[in-house]
């Protein structure tokens, strides 16, 4: 999943500060796993910003919503009857719904309520990890299912360095080696030729070096 | 017991203390309370092994949002005690009641009410 984390709220204050009326809008997508932009949050930022402008004697009207994904035309479309009544919106789904939001709504200034951070997983309440970085190309079959790209802080392809250090990156001691997991894991499957041969160099075009990436299906275009 | 403790305290009963959510600290601080008290039994003893713990956690969290907002953090506390200590119960009141005497009243009282006095002059004019 996408995992943010909330954006300190001096910065929200400082994004909606000159407007009057303001909606917060959360997403019951990935940023709830990750708990930065669902409906409790939604809540708490709203109501820590009336608290400071009503103490500020600001004239300022904070509602709440929460749409099912805001990554999704038909659920944006929710807003379409009430986004006329508010001077700004406040997204806290992750970068992709800001974005799809200001394009649908184009007059609307839409300020970003969370940072959007990575693609990973939950390895327990409160502690979320990177697993991928969306290379378009997944080698995860050669590499013990363990991504060298996410992992490998060189994002080596031939691993590891000569920074591996009992199973520790060379960046911080709290880092696992991305290399050394694989060649562990690679070990228990019996899958060590595949350590043993080289991999040729990737071809990034998939990844970002070929610009803004996109997904066109006609399968299942309508 | 006939213990005496400040009149001006609402009490808000809730299974556990892990049962209040920062959206009530908040909530309440919105309604105008000068001060809010969430008392959990003493730590190790929760019936629900963590409650009292995640409460901590969430009374900080709380008292960071109102730093961050330039409200007082002591405005709001957390406080352990056992349920039957009801004299600690009238002494943490009574604590609570002075520190928030200190403080003032709650800015989001006031703002109000001058809201309110405007909105009236305004309807008046
Ligand atoms: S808008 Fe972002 S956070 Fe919300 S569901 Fe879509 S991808 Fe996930
Ligand atoms: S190889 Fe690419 S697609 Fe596969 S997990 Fe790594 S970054 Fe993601």
């Amino acid at each position: 999943m996408i995992m943010a984390r909330p954006k300190p709220i001096e910065e929200i204050i400082d994004e909606i500060k000159d407007f009057n009326k303001v909606l917060i809008a959360g997403c019951d997508g990935c940023v709830t796993v990750c708990e930065a932009g669902g409906v409790k949050e939604v809540q708490v930022l709203a109501s820590a910003l009336r608290l400071y402008f009503t103490k500020e004697n600001k004239r300022m009207e904070i509602d709440e919503t929460s749409l099912t994904r805001q990554c999704d035309k038909d659920y944006l479309h929710e807003l379409l009857d009430k986004i006329d009544d508010y001077d700004a919106i406040v997204s806290l789904a992750c970068g992709a719904g800001v974005q799809f939001m200001a394009e649908m709504y184009r007059k609307k200034p839409i300020f970003p309520g969370v940072d959007t951070c990575f693609i990973g997983v939950t390895e327990e309440r409160g502690v979320w990890a990177e697993r991928c970085q969306a290379c378009g190309q997944c080698i995860l079959a050669s590499t013990g299912g363990i991504c060298p790209i996410s992992r490998c802080s060189k994002r080596m392809l031939n691993g590891p360095c000569g920074g591996s250090e009992k199973g520790k990156c060379e960046i911080s001691p709290d880092t696992d080696c991305g290399w050394h997991l694989i060649y562990e894991r690679l070990k228990e499957l019996g899958q060590l030729d595949f350590f043993a041969e080289p991999t040729d160099p990737k071809d990034w075009v998939s990844s970002r070096d070929g610009g803004p990436r996109k997904i066109v299906r006609e399968d299942v275009r309508l | 017991m006939r213990l005496r403790y400040p009149t001006n305290i609402k009490i808000i009963k809730v299974p556990c203390s892990g049962r209040v959510a920062i959206i009530h600290m908040l909530k309440a601080l919105e309604e105008g309370a000068d001060g809010v008290i969430v008392a959990g039994c003493l730590e190790g003893d929760c019936h629900y092994q963590s409650g009292n713990l995640r409460a901590k956690k969430r009374v900080i969290y709380v008292q960071e949002v109102l730093e961050k907002i330039g409200m007082e953090a002591e405005r709001v506390a957390m406080y352990n005690l056992s349920a039957g200590d009801g004299p600690r119960f009238a002494e943490i009141a009574r604590e609570m009641t002075e520190k928030v005497k200190e403080l003032g009243p709650s800015p989001i009282k006031n703002a109000k009410k001058l809201a309110s006095k405007k909105s009236k002059v305004e309807v008046a004019a």
